[in-house]
């Protein structure tokens, strides 16, 4: 079910970024969701594109450093508490959690949020306890 | 497939032998400088030694020494032994490290030159059947001449390439179906990098052996060419004071160079001291030219640091081998009173399985020294967490501390950042020189 995201390395200079959003401009990728973790000397560019195949193969050709998670996307209903109920669900489960960040649908009465977890499938299996359905890859690029 | 030797006779001669030849050529070569070079003669008197007191390679000790610095107060012709009328050829040294210096060849001298790379050449399997591809630059160089030169004495097909454009390099790799490359070892790295780029398969290519020197690399680069080539990589050295590429030269075993000895006499010395030291111990390489006419350094410093060894080798040759010299002492870095060879670095970084494309900057920041590492990321480092990204950048850390036993800050950066370099590597960027000069 998981979604597949692709991780670019971002050298803390100049450019760097255009380089790499230049290139999937240029080849009609559609960005779904993104975040950016940073240190001092670099950065993580996290991507969540609308064909993953292509933008992996445009990268790579530019030298660009890639590589690929699979990721948890959550659908939540767009109203106040509904990240409260995933948080705990997975705190409750003993998830642990490296990162995440939310994205928007066309629609008001969704939001998404992308997991980074260890257990994906366990994850996927908790929320849907608790009403929360989770996103596959092919549906990202139809929100 | 057995053993081939250019010259096998002086190659596998008894050490008897070898001494015979050296003690005779010795005398002459130091009458011959003692009669035509005023520097020698000047230092020879003052040092109370007359050329009836050289006898043989034993009394070697008792002169003294060449340097670099003699070359540059003696520039351009100074320290030529033989008229101009006899002085066919030319070569200078770039003068990275400040002014460049010149040295001569006679017709003799080019004549010995091309022997001792053809006997290079014979050592890495090549005869009249290979294609010999030249990609050390020409010119004031040796380099590219050095081995050009080799080739056309075994009759081998000489592919002057010359460095630089790499794209060509790799189609007439191709085309023309190289078996030998010869070049600097981070321009071979560049080469395999961009063959590998471009998805082509090194089988398909008829390249069986490397002859890569000019610069200090170290066993694990040799390793990694060998298998993104899919050669065999010989190490050979030579410099331009004493010949240029092949003074000495490695064989099948891969284990040293072998020092072309009826031709120069290798010493090893302590450098604070001058005092010569024993086969074994690390030192710096000393070289006397018995056989040149125009110019026959006699013990000259080549600041290189290296260990000799007299141990019989696999191949059969007799002559003395040399370690692959740890560094220049001109490269070497004192950083917080500790000595670092740039070449150390390169062994973490590669033994760790790291990017061989590296750079090393030395600051100085509120009067400590500091030292900082950039190594190009690779796919197999990268990670979509900084916690495993961070963890690579620890592990560097951990082993550059351990093995120079001072801390380095270690940086990543992005993969073909680093310059790279068609000659010799420019590895090091020392900022404090800057400062005072």
């Amino acid at each position: 079910m998981s979604i597949r995201q692709i991780s670019v390395f971002v050298e803390n200079k100049q450019g760097s970024l255009v380089k790499i959003t230049d290139v999937l401009a240029k080849e009609n990728i559609d960005l779904r969701a993104m975040s950016i973790a940073d240190t001092q000397d670099f950065g993580i560019l996290r991507l969540i594109v609308s064909d993953t195949d292509r933008a992996l193969e445009v990268l790579r050709r530019e030298n660009c450093i890639v590589t690929v998670t699979d990721v948890v996307g959550a659908r939540l209903r767009n109203e106040p508490g509904a990240l409260a109920t995933v948080v705990k669900v997975l705190s409750e489960g003993g998830i642990n959690m490296e990162y995440m960040y939310a994205f928007n649908g066309a629609t008001p009465h969704h939001a998404y949020m992308v997991l980074r977890v260890d257990d994906n499938d366990r994850v996927e299996q908790l929320l849907l306890q608790s009403g929360i359905k989770s996103i596959t890859e092919a549906q990202v690029c139809e929100i | 497939m057995a053993e081939r030797y250019w010259q096998k006779e002086i190659e596998t001669a008894s050490r008897e032998q070898i001494k015979a030849i050296q003690d005779e050529r010795l005398v002459k070569t130091v009458k011959h400088v003692y009669e035509n070079v005023e520097m020698y003669r000047k230092r020879m008197d003052e040092a109370g030694v007359s050329p009836d007191d050289i006898k043989g390679a034993e009394d070697l000790h008792k002169l003294p020494f060449t340097t670099k610095q003699d070359l540059r107060d003696y520039y351009p012709y100074g320290l030529f032994a033989v008229p101009q009328k006899d002085v066919v050829r030319l070569h200078a040294s770039s003068g990275t490290t400040g002014k460049q210096i010149v040295v001569g060849y006679t017709k003799h001298d080019l004549e010995v030159w091309d022997d001792i790379a053809a006997r290079q050449l014979y050592a890495v399997g090549a005869d009249e059947n290979d294609f010999i591809h030249v990609a050390y630059g020409y010119g004031l160089f040796t380099g590219g001449f050095g081995l050009h030169g080799g080739a056309g004495r075994i009759g081998a097909t000489a592919i002057p390439v010359s460095s630089g454009n790499t794209d060509r390099q790799i189609t007439i790799l191709q085309d023309f179906g190289s078996t030998v490359l010869c070049c600097t070892p981070s321009y071979a790295m560049y080469i395999a990098e961009q063959i590998k780029e471009k998805g082509i398969d090194p089988k398909s290519l008829s390249l069986k052996a490397g002859i890569f020197g000019a610069e200090p690399w170290t066993e694990e680069m040799r390793r990694q060419i060998e298998e993104m080539l899919d050669i065999k990589a010989y190490d050979v050295y030579g410099l331009t004071e004493i010949m240029g590429p092949c003074v000495s030269y490695e064989c099948s075993e891969q284990t040293g160079m072998h020092v072309n000895e009826d031709h120069f006499i290798v010493e090893t010395i302590d450098p604070d001291t001058g005092e010569v030291l024993p086969y074994g111990t690390p030192g710096e390489l000393v070289f006397t030219c018995i056989s040149k006419e125009c110019c026959p350094f006699i013990r000259y410093r080549t600041r290189d640091i290296g260990v000799l060894s007299i141990e019989p080798c696999s191949c059969g040759r007799t002559f003395v081998k040399m370690t692959k010299p740890k560094g220049r002492t001109d490269d070497m870095l004192i950083i917080r009173g500790v000595n670092v060879f740039p070449s150390q670095i390169e062994t973490v970084l590669l033994r760790m399985g790291y990017s061989p494309n590296y750079k090393i900057f030395v600051d100085r920041v509120n009067n400590t020294d500091t030292l900082l590492v950039q190594v190009e990321m690779t796919e197999d480092m990268f990670s979509d967490t900084v916690t495993k990204i961070k963890e690579h950048e620890k592990a560097i850390k951990a082993e550059l501390r351990s093995l120079l036993g001072i801390g380095a800050d270690v940086q990543l950066v992005a993969p073909g950042s680093i310059e790279r370099s068609m000659g010799k590597a420019k590895r090091v960027e020392d900022k404090r020189k800057l400062i005072g000069g």
